[in-house]
């Protein structure tokens, strides 16, 4: 039997009692599995103790699919045997690259979406989803730069992605508005043309102003509470897609519990909305 | 064919190998502030925002190893560390992206590092910080306990190996009382009392879910050296009397028990030759 499941909380070492003790229907927390491919000891006896009271997300940094080579076999098979252990209701990824040649950048690093390197993540995506024996969720990242060289829209790069690997989407809504707001272009526009049928999940995060050069460069930080704007493009997403399991991101500046609880309560609010409107 | 129609209007198709090219450039002006090669890359670095990129990847690296070395990080302070943690990322960015791991050569950098010239145990401390990572996440194993060592017949003691358990670390220091200022600066508590300058060593494991620590003198620290190349409970015996002959065995062995330093025994074959 699967859950269905609602909105979600990113899971941080500071939360591992309040999760463990947290009972909200189709609740879930997602981590990064990076932080988890260990041996044994403590961090992985928490994580399946959470397993075996919520569903969980593994929410992968460093598969690097938008490096020109293939995923590192050696990481890609810890992956597969974190996601036998815990049995994760989804898994993701991003469109972005973090290793390159034996080194690894912490970071979601951007390149040229030109019909080469098309071809080169849909390879990658297809062999990672054939290791998992699953199907993906591939992330939309937050742009910075104004690069040239595009030869694809990200909306149909992602949409062609999905279409050949049958990989699903995920929509980080915070992204958009982030990477709207630095490289000028309509949020809202994104959120109506992004393809519906693959989104298997969504992300909602908080994000800053560059500390150096202000509101003209936002940075996607998961530091803040989740903005206005995006609560706004998330409701107008939901409106024309339905209900998809939506996750609260928070990587830094952790408040109580408690207040990053009522913004998942906010979330699975809004995601009972079309929900409602069906029945 | 209708999703191809969407491309927005063709630029220059890269050549093969470009986006190989773009990464190689990129990845190389995230740690460098030289002008990159490709032209591409340059233009790329003169937007503010490519600054975003480099930030973030030195501060992930910078607060990694704040979180992996926190004695070493509580004797020097933030901003000392910080600095020092910055000089070792451009070097050494992570080799995988487990960064709980990553920060495996900190302590041979700060042994060559001339600002840590003054306080010539802190390469020490991080081996021992580095000890506590690695006992952290090493495999599960339940620990021997001393009963069913007792269970040994007496003939047999001697002739018997320990396994080690697999998160046991243990190092000793000639030079410097290492354990006592390391295990005063892995907790908040304030540091008040005098340290009596003396060589120390410590011994690191993890029974259970928790890493414990215990000091461990020289002779100990022989006995778990000689246990991990193989030797039987004898061989072992010999190599702590060797550095001490009055070293106490029977409290040694007992100390180690209780440390959960062993996850096993197994009796050696006599038919085996003796090392």
């Amino acid at each position: 039997m699967t859950t269905l499941l609602t909105a979600g909380l990113s899971l941080k070492p500071e939360y591992y009692d309040a999760a463990l003790a947290s009972t909200a229907a189709g609740s879930w927390f997602e981590v990064h599995p990076e932080n988890y491919m260990v041996a044994g000891g403590p961090r992985l006896a928490w994580l399946q103790a959470i397993r075996s009271k919520h569903a969980l997300s593994l929410h992968g940094v460093a598969l690097s699919l938008a490096a020109d080579a293939a995923p590192d076999a050696t990481h890609l098979h810890r992956l597969a045997e974190l996601a036998r252990r815990i049995e994760p209701a989804l898994i993701s990824e991003h469109l972005a690259w973090s290793t390159w040649r034996g080194a690894y950048h912490p970071d979601l690093l951007p390149f040229p979406r030109t019909t080469a390197a098309l071809t080169r993540i849909v390879d990658n995506v297809a062999r990672t989803q054939e290791v998992l024996q699953r199907r993906i969720a591939v992330e939309n990242p937050s742009h910075y730069l104004h690069l040239d060289g595009h030869e694809w829209s990200e909306i149909d790069f992602l949409g062609e992605i999905a279409h050949r690997t049958g990989c699903g989407l995920l929509l980080d809504v915070n992204n958009v508005y982030v990477s709207a707001c630095n490289r000028d272009f309509s949020a809202e526009d994104y959120i109506d043309a992004f393809p519906a049928d693959p989104v298997m999940e969504i992300h909602l995060a908080g994000h800053a102003p560059d500390p150096n050069l202000g509101r003209q460069l936002l940075v996607d930080s998961h530091d803040a509470p989740v903005a206005a704007e995006v609560w706004a493009l998330y409701e107008r997403l939901v409106r024309r897609i339905g209900a998809r399991p939506t996750l609260i991101e928070r990587d830094d500046h952790l408040p109580a519990f408690e207040i990053l609880d009522a913004e998942r309560a906010r979330a699975a609010e809004i995601l009972r909305a079309p929900l409602a409107k069906a029945a | 064919m209708s999703r191809l129609a969407t491309r927005t209007p063709a630029a220059d198709t890269l050549t093969p190998g470009a986006l190989a090219e773009f990464q190689a450039g990129f990845a190389q002006a995230l740690v460098s502030n030289a002008k990159p090669a490709l032209p591409a890359i340059a233009a790329l670095t003169t937007q503010p925002a490519f600054a975003v990129y480099r930030n973030t990847v030195m501060k992930a690296c910078i607060d990694t190893l704040q979180a992996n070395y926190p004695a070493v990080n509580r004797l020097v302070g933030d901003e000392w560390f910080r600095a020092a943690a910055a000089v070792y990322a451009r070097e050494n960015l992570p080799k995988q992206p487990m960064l709980l791991q990553y920060g495996a050569g900190y302590a041979d950098f700060l042994a060559g590092f001339d600002p840590a010239a003054e306080l010539p145990y802190l390469p020490d401390v991080a081996r021992l910080d580095r000890c506590w990572i690695e006992a952290h996440i090493s495999p599960d194993e339940a620990p021997l306990d001393g009963a069913t060592v007792a269970t040994l017949a007496s003939g047999n003691f001697f002739r018997t190996r320990l396994k080690l358990h697999a998160a046991a670390r243990w190092h000793w220091f000639d030079q410097a009382p290492v354990y006592t200022i390391w295990s005063r600066n892995r907790t908040d508590e304030p540091i008040d009392t005098e340290i009596e300058w003396q060589a120390e060593g410590a011994l690191l494991t993890r029974p259970r879910d928790v890493v414990q620590w215990v000091a461990m003198d020289q002779a100990g620290c022989a006995f778990l050296d000689a246990c991990a190349a193989g030797a039987t409970l004898a061989g072992a015996a010999e190599a702590a009397l060797d550095i001490d002959g009055n070293a106490d065995l029977a409290a040694l062995m007992s100390a180690l028990l209780d440390a959960g330093a062993f996850s096993g025994m197994s009796l050696h074959n006599k038919n085996h030759k003796e090392e």
